[in-house]
């Protein structure tokens, strides 16, 4: 990278940071300007994303961006680094990002303060989590993306929300205790920080230590485990995403991802197959504890009611797929799961915005949408809806099923669409551990295990997902028929178009995601890029 | 020193421990903090115990290493202080919007029957 294109990494950081804290300076009632600071931020930040992923793709092999800020050299400054994976990770918050926004236009922005300034803090966050090198970066924009989804958890008030949002942010505090305990522990045996040091000195290190970096590491995998929300370290999730209102559920879908990533880069990175006695630390607690997130997640979609509830406890699966894959530790696996990553971001962000569209046409949300217009004294603008949603879109109800329809297909990751392609990938990995058709096919007991699971998850999310769609769709009998608006229905097509056209371009995509894999999984050569790179 | 400093940071952190189970909100917040200082010295003593020396160079060239604490771990304790401090204030504001919207001081809004 050369002249201006170097300093474009820092841009996802930098610029929401800026136009949140302008925001926050300009009054309330200037809504409008700042909806228009806000969408204009966040296309730059995916231009740039898109802009970073072209390039990280079109080098070799570990394929890496690093900046140091400050230019001090890389082991003692801060930098910031990119490869395949981060850049992916970046177009998808600011996808999503931008979906929450645009759904959050006609109703959502007025319902409490400073719903645009929390979500570029949140873009902040999750962008900066994603390029950081070093881990007590990490702790920072954990702390800053945490901190502003209590404020977006807690956006449009009401008790439900303050009792959900309360339990979130006591267990995340709680979580953060345990990532500086982690943090501090690992300092206090490897002298470092940054990832790629670390990584550099855990293959010598004497043996007399490993103890105290293996406990060090596990207190931190807790904290980030109890943001992917691993059972048995999630029951706060399902409450508070469903408590939530929808943009920033939507948001939220890619905040429990951030966990996962951090696990797949430390465990990948750090106990990798060249670490020494360390190798595979991890491994077979993730496995186990992944599987059994899917099999709770499969139970709780089937005992669920209500469809926030039932999008919640989606994210269980996802996230326990993830890990579990993570778990698993070949690249192949690896591959297919960042296929699943990114489709399961889109679906489960389209279906929380989705659901509230759907339940607009029952008593159930108009009561919750009432009490919250009250709060903020909006209750006098009830006769303006036609305005405020914008022009109502035609044969809404088809629309909504079709929706419907294609996040049930995706989320049970059935053919034709994305979830079925990445589940796939990865039962593929797991099933042929040398590659396709190369090597005897010696499937460990923990990848039959995961088989199983993903199988009977799947098939439990149709069961609830057609049990749902009837009961929301088709079986009221004089259920209104909900008006919705272009601008809401839009970013929710636009997230499964998304998906869509993952599914046409299979080829390409899996390509990248099996290169991100790759380099994932060559940990010394991204040490030799980062310690080399530097000033 | 050394037994000082550990039983400061057990006494500390079980007391926070304690607390974080207990079903009022205040005392959940009081947990929280006492648990923050216990982390806090906690990442202090990863540091090492170097007594009496200071992690600034003196002038006229570095020197000796081993004549200085080691700087990380304080800057490390003192962002956890600035970010501690500022998530137990929102986290005092929710409190105060719970008691306000429920009427009680349980972290379920009611006690269970």
């Amino acid at each position: 990278m050369t002249g201006w294109l170097e300093h474009l990494m820092i841009v996802p950081v930098a610029l929401p940071l800026i136009v949140g804290a302008i925001m926050v300076a300009l009054d309330e009632q200037r809504y409008r300007l700042k909806a228009a600071m806000g969408i204009l931020s966040i296309l730059v930040m995916l231009g740039t994303s898109i802009t970073l992923a072209v390039q990280a793709h079109a080098g070799g092999a570990v394929s890496l961006g690093v900046y140091p800020l400050g230019n001090w050299p890389t082991a003692f400054g801060i930098v910031l680094m990119l490869d395949r994976l981060s850049a992916l990770l970046l177009i998808l918050s600011s996808v999503l990002g931008l979906a929450a926004l645009l759904y959050a236009l006609p109703r959502w922005q007025r319902m409490g303060a400073h719903f645009h300034a929390l979500l570029q803090f949140q873009l902040m966050g999750l962008n900066g989590a994603f390029l950081t090198g070093d881990l007590f970066n990490l702790f920072v924009f954990f702390e800053v993306l945490l901190a502003a989804s209590y404020g977006m958890a807690l956006h449009g008030s009401g008790v439900a929300r303050v009792k959900a949002g309360l339990h979130y942010i006591s267990v995340n505090l709680a979580a953060s205790l345990l990532f500086l305990i982690g943090v501090s522990m690992i300092y206090g045996v490897a002298g470092t920080l940054n990832m790629a040091d670390l990584a550099a000195r855990i293959p010598n290190m004497p043996a007399e230590n490993r103890p105290l970096l293996e406990a060090g590491a596990a207190i931190l995998g807790i904290a980030f485990l109890a943001k992917a929300a691993m059972w048995p370290l999630g029951f706060w999730l399902t409450p508070t995403y469903a408590a939530a209102s929808p943009p920033s559920a939507a948001i939220f879908s890619m905040m429990s991802k951030v966990g996962v990533y951090a696990v797949m880069r430390l465990v990948l990175l750090l106990f990798g197959a060249e670490s020494g006695a360390s190798a595979g630390f991890g491994g077979t607690w993730l496995m186990v504890g992944g599987i059994a997130t899917i099999l709770f997640g499969a139970v709780t979609v089937l005992a669920t009611q209500d469809l926030p509830r039932l999008a919640g406890a989606s994210v269980f699966i996802s996230s326990g797929t993830l890990l579990a894959a993570v778990g698993a530790g070949q690249v192949s696996v690896t591959g297919g799961a960042l296929f699943y990553l990114t489709s399961s971001a889109l679906a489960i962000g389209a279906f929380f915005l989705l659901i509230e569209l759907i339940e607009r046409g029952r008593e159930v949300g108009a009561d919750v949408l009432a009490v919250t217009l009250e709060a903020f004294g909006d209750g006098d603008e009830e006769e303006e809806e036609d305005e405020e949603i914008g022009a109502p879109i035609p044969a809404t109800m088809a629309v909504l099923g079709a929706c419907f329809l294609c996040c049930a297909i995706l989320l049970a990751g059935l053919p034709p669409l994305s979830g079925f392609i990445a589940k796939f990938a990865m039962l593929s990995g797991i099933l042929n551990p040398h590659g396709l058709g190369e090597g005897p096919a010696l499937v460990a007991p923990s990848g039959w295990g995961l088989l199983i699971a993903l199988i009977l998850s799947g098939f439990a999310t149709i069961v609830a997902m057609a049990r749902a769609g009837i009961r929301n769709l088709w079986a009221i009998a004089d259920r209104t028929v909900p008006r919705v608006g272009a601008v809401e229905i839009a970013p929710v097509l636009m997230l499964l178009f998304i998906c869509i056209g993952m599914t046409v371009a299979a080829g390409p995509t899996m390509r990248y995601m099996q290169a991100a894999a790759v380099s994932l999984h060559t940990p010394q050569e991204y040490v030799r890029q980062v310690m080399e790179d530097g000033p | 020193m050394e037994l000082a400093l550990a039983l400061a940071i057990g006494i500390l952190g079980g007391s926070g421990v304690w607390l974080l189970m207990r079903p009022r909100t205040f005392q959940l917040i009081i947990g929280l903090s006492l648990l923050s200082y216990s982390v806090n010295l906690f990442i202090f003593s990863m540091g090492r115990f170097p007594i009496g020396s200071p992690p600034i160079l003196e002038p006229g060239g570095a020197g000796d290493p081993a004549n200085y604490a080691d700087p990380l771990p304080q800057s490390l304790v003192l962002t956890a202080i600035v970010i501690g401090f500022a998530t137990t204030a929102l986290f005092l504001v929710v409190m105060m919007a719970a008691r306000g919207l429920t009427g009680g001081d349980h972290v379920d809004g009611r006690p269970p029957r």
